[in-house]
């Protein structure tokens, strides 16, 4: 069916070969959230869209930021923003593994060389209350992947179960291109008439976010937002099922979620600047996560979520 | 007889579950072929990353009939009884037969059951052993409702005879059984159909596979000291390791690769974590230097390039590993020998909650330093070095080493410690003060670490039972049983005598102190001084309570001084109970330590170890046996004399009195014993204590022999009694003989 995949030779010609792939494998190809999170699981897409009876299939890229690895650009593998490709089925193929692995080899993993290993590795989310089963995918002695089967997110079980991939775009893409510091990494075609290195288009932003995540972020407002959010989030999902203006059933799941997303984001703020007490630490994820669950609650209470009208 | 092969291939099963679910799965089918009435030769279960495997030998083609007679109700019962009865057994009324028994006519049913095709029960108890399979954690895929560990792709079941195979056909969820299995996912992945085990087994090894878990770990063990060996280094043994690693392989190839020489110099224990931890490598060393130079990694399969790839992405994955650990390394001596140094760690400690009763950890260190200054000269150790390595042995707690390895934490200290230049005695005290971790952990022998050691042991038992957060049943969430055995252990096996009690009231009081607000500074710290002034928790707290000013003796000190006395008790008995549990292990009676935890100065744990196992020891001679027997008699006469009497006999014998040479020559052997036992119990030595002690058996018995105790001559038998007495309090001084069981 494809040719015999070229080996790329720059970070997005990875990124592009992972989309075509998923592209030709039937997922919607979507975008990145536009907010800041933690991991491309807190996008919608994979956290609402894992939960009900709805089948789903999605890939996608989502810039990921994880304020206390920040290392100002300086660590050959630790930025606190990077990128994750996500790719979420459900109900999961019985041949995920195989598709998986064809992934690989369109970024140019010659299987007969390398020593592709799944290791044990269960899942958790203790702010979105959800776990699964599954693996990290080892190349050669390297994670390069997080697979995992689905079992319960929000505090409900999946059914049917999503199959989730979570490729670290970064160090994949090192790994394929041999390189040994990411901000060497090529980011477009290095033949390019303007060719740009990854230190070209994040150096800089990593210094700008170590320095304001460690040391600089106002903690009274990162905690007052954190607040907010967490007010805010409660009173969307107070609002009755029916819409007032429009007598329409509208749950607003989704603007609930992004309150959510919010207030873990300026958890994880908190948490660089060290303010966080161990024993306090639990508290905040405990929050997160009554959040996280109210709006599984509600999401499986939409259409998306599996709701119909003759059930109901 | 026909065989039985079973394989259950899934995705990747975890290593660590492997062997277990190949033992369940043998287990499982087994017993319920038993329970069928299918009997077998043998029976024998494998596993591999993706695959259960159970081959029986030699089963029954069928099941035998069965006949079963069953007692039913009376004749003339009521229809519906009958009928209930009929359908019970399956049967009809003219079926039944009656017969005549003493308590009438009764109806008794034989039910037939035929003989059962073996490859019908074999598929039902296949289906029930996958539905209740006991995985330690199973899931669902897709959209079934199977439970598995990882996805369950198909189902070999046959059985295979002389004249050829057949496939038990079951289907569980959709799951379909067939006579097909796969090789190796990357170098023989296309479906193989068998016939027997034998042909399985050959079919699988050309497929890339070695179906035992202790073949494959047996194959990595030789290639890996092979190589290494042809290198001049031996591998560093790692049996848990092996293990796993034999577990993710189904094709193991050996690999050994080089560490970069800028990680060379990293201690030992973080290469080998590092490796172990992160990437499952085996650490390889020169036998001449100590030092680990290379590491073996184990791929799943042979590759064009002899493996060149996958070594160069190992060794690639490692060096960005152990930048990681050099950075961290780097940093942390950069920290420790700053002018702050490691007191910079434990200021930040401050910042992190040990429990939110009891504090931060810095808190804690501080309560840990202040009670190994304390323990110091009861071990030997310097005060103000002890205090000095209590503060110290867990600043590495805020390292950023340990951070990423918690299970370096105290080595990495040591470490630190020495760099900072701290004293050799200080840097083993930050390793060794956890110890011992478990029960064949070594206890640490170096003064100052001992007394840290103690200290961080006895300050978490007592600040649990300070908040009433102690161990219940199986629940024991800080690890609470084992500190106390550490506490054992390191006092026994260092032969350290020591009276707990102050220890423990003092570090009660300052535990009580963190957790209640209401308890002022000051007055904790006073009360602790009268501690060790006085010795004892009532006579201290009593004086502190007599300084107070008028209004001072709040609650919470009133509380304190309520509450201590009884925790320190419950906590000493908590001790003896691990104690007893300590000395069971070592053969010692559970009555023979309840004699002598009846003893005064049971506190100090040494002591009483002692006591009890010379008393073990002379229970078990013939003579030691048979004192305790007259010594119950002694007792049970003297006791219910006394009862009898209203009175105590407790002095007074006098030979004078004494009738015949047997009661004569009691009185000699308690002169002769007392003699010899107070001054040897005053030495604590009590070997030679209780061989005096046994020594009386002979008098005693031959006392009981010859005279009556209960004389008519009131004079007599007063005497007598009182003779008793002595018997009673002679030996009472060596331990609570009443508490020996027989």
């Amino acid at each position: 069916m494809s040719e015999k995949p070229q080996t790329p030779r720059s970070f997005q010609a990875i990124i592009l070969a992972l989309q075509n792939y998923w592209a030709q494998h039937g997922c919607a190809i979507l975008q990145p959230y536009d907010m800041e999170v933690g991991a491309g699981t807190f996008h919608p897409a994979t956290t609402l869209r894992s939960l009900g009876s709805q089948p789903w299939a999605a890939a996608y890229v989502q810039p990921s930021r994880r304020p206390t690895d920040g290392r100002y650009g300086e660590n050959p593998n630790r930025l606190q923003h990077y990128y994750q490709y996500q790719v979420l089925i459900k109900p999961s193929p019985p041949n995920l593994q195989e598709l998986y692995l064809g992934s690989l080899e369109a970024i140019g993993i010659n299987m007969d060389l390398h020593d592709i290993r799944f290791v044990e590795d269960d899942w958790e989310s203790p702010t979105l209350g959800a776990w699964g089963l599954g693996w990290e995918v080892w190349c050669d002695g390297m994670e390069v992947s997080q697979f995992t089967y689905f079992q319960q997110v929000g505090g409900h079980d999946c059914a049917p179960v999503s199959g989730e991939l979570t490729y670290g775009l970064e160090r994949l893409a090192m790994y394929v291109l041999g390189v040994d510091h990411v901000m060497d990494m090529p980011f477009n075609d290095p033949d390019a008439l303007i060719p740009l290195t990854y230190r070209d288009v994040f150096k800089q932003t990593e210094e700008e976010y170590a320095r304001w995540n460690f040391d600089t972020a106002n903690t009274e407002v990162l905690l007052r937002q954190f607040e907010e959010a967490e007010a805010h989030c409660k009173v969307i999902l107070e609002q009755p099922a029916t819409d007032p203006k429009t007598g329409k059933r509208i749950i607003m799941a989704h603007p609930a979620y992004d309150q959510c997303i919010k207030a873990s984001h300026m958890f994880n703020l908190l948490d660089a600047r060290g303010v966080i007490s161990v024993t306090e630490r639990q508290a905040y994820i405990g929050r997160v996560r009554a959040l996280s669950k109210m709006c599984a609650d509600a999401f499986v209470q939409t259409r998306a979520g599996g709701w119909s009208e003759d059930a109901a | 007889m026909p065989d039985l092969l079973i394989e259950l291939f899934s995705e990747e099963i975890p290593a660590r579950m492997q062997t277990r679910a190949a033992e369940d799965l043998k287990k499982l089918v087994t017993n319920g072929l038993v329970e069928a009435g299918l009997t077998y030769g043998s029976a024998a279960a494998f596993s591999t990353p993706r695959r259960l495997t159970l081959a029986v030998g030699d089963m029954l083609a069928a099941s035998p009939r069965t006949v079963e007679e069953r007692k039913g109700p009376k004749a003339d019962a009521p229809e519906k009884a009958i009928e209930g009865f009929l359908r019970g057994a399956g049967l009809t009324r003219d079926q039944l037969e009656e017969r005549d028994t003493p308590k009438g006519k009764i109806l008794f049913a034989k039910i037939e059951k035929p003989g059962r095709a073996a490859s019908e029960i074999v598929a039902e108890v296949l289906e029930q052993s996958i539905r209740n399979f006991p995985w330690p954690k199973s899931m669902r895929w897709g959209s079934g409702s199977l439970r598995w560990v990882r996805p369950l792709h198909s189902i070999l079941c046959i059985m295979s005879a002389e004249d050829g195979a057949e496939v038990v056909a079951l289907d569980v969820d959709g799951i379909t059984s067939g006579d097909e299995t796969r090789g190796h996912r990357f170098l023989a992945p296309e479906a193989i159909k068998v016939t027997s085990f034998e042909d399985y087994a050959a079919k699988l090894k050309r497929a890339f596979v070695v179906l035992s878990a202790e073949e494959r770990a047996e194959t990595i063990w030789n290639d890996a000291i092979n190589i290494a060996f042809a290198n001049g280094l031996e591998v560093v043994e790692d049996t848990g390791l092996l293990a796993e690693v034999a577990g993710l392989v189904e094709y193991p190839v050996v690999l050994m690769g080089q560490i970069a020489d800028d990680f060379l110099g990293l201690p030992p224990e973080v290469l080998q974590t590092s490796m172990k931890e992160h990437q499952k490598f085996f650490s390889v060393r020169n036998p001449k230097t100590g030092q680990i130079e290379r590491f073996i990694t184990v791929a799943n399969r042979t590759t064009a390039d002899n493996g060149a790839t996958i070594l160069a992405g190992n060794e690639k994955v490692l060096s960005a590993r152990l930048a990681d650990a050099k950075f961290f390394w780097e940093n942390d001596l950069r920290t420790a020998t700053s002018n702050e140094g490691m007191s910079a760690w434990v200021k930040s400690l401050e910042n992190v909650t040990f429990h939110n009763k009891l504090g931060t950890q810095a808190e804690l260190i501080e309560r840990m330093a202040l009670l190994s200054a304390d323990l110091a000269p009861m071990v030997g150790a310097d005060a103000d070095e002890a205090a000095r390595a209590a503060r110290l042995a867990k600043a590495d707690l805020s390292s950023e080493m340990v951070y990423e390895f918690p299970e370096l934490q105290g080595l990495m200290g040591s470490y630190y410690a020495k760099a900072a230049g701290e004293s050799d005695a200080v840097a083993a005290a930050a390793k060794e003060h956890y110890a011992p971790l478990g029960p064949s952990d070594d206890v640490p022998t170096a003064a100052v670490s001992v007394a840290v050691a103690l200290a961080e042991k006895i300050d978490k038992l007592t600040g649990f039972w300070a908040i009433d957060e102690k161990p219940t049943g199986s629940k024991d969430p800080f690890a609470l049983r084992r500190a106390a055995l550490g506490v054992i252990r390191i006092l026994v096996e260092n032969d350290i005598s020591l009276r707990m009690d102050r220890f423990i009231d003092a570090q009660l009081v300052r535990n009580k102190g963190q957790s209640n607000g209401d308890l002022k500074t000051d007055l904790i710290r006073d009360l602790v001084e009268e501690i060790a002034e006085h010795g004892v928790f009532g006579a201290a707290f009593k004086t502190v309570k007599e300084r107070l000013a008028e209004g001072e003796y709040n609650d919470a000190f009133k509380e304190l001084g309520e509450q201590v006395p009884d925790k320190s008790v419950d906590l000493l008995g908590f001790l003896h109970d691990r104690l007893k549990v300590y000395l069971r292990d070592q053969g010692v009676r559970h009555d023979i330590i309840d004699a002598c935890i009846a003893m005064e100065g049971n506190d100090d744990l040494t002591l009483l170890v002692k006591r009890a196992r010379a008393l073990s020891e002379t229970l078990s001679t013939d003579d030691g046996e048979n004192l305790i027997q007259g010594f119950k008699r002694a007792n049970n006469i003297l006791t219910q004399a006394e009862a009898a009497d209203g009175v105590e006999y407790s002095y007074g014998a006098d030979i004078k009195f004494a009738e015949v040479d047997e009661e004569k020559a009691l009185f000699a052997a308690l002169d002769k014993a007392e003699a010899a036992i107070a001054p040897a119990m005053a030495a604590q030595d009590f070997i030679t204590a209780m061989s005096a002690m046994a020594a009386l058996r002979g008098p005693i018995d031959a006392f009981f022999d010859a005279v009556q105790v209960n004389s008519d001559n009131g004079t007599v038998r007063r005497n007598r009694l009182n003779l008793l007495s002595r018997i009673r309090t002679t030996c009472s001084s060596v331990a609570d003989l009443t508490r020996i069981d027989g």
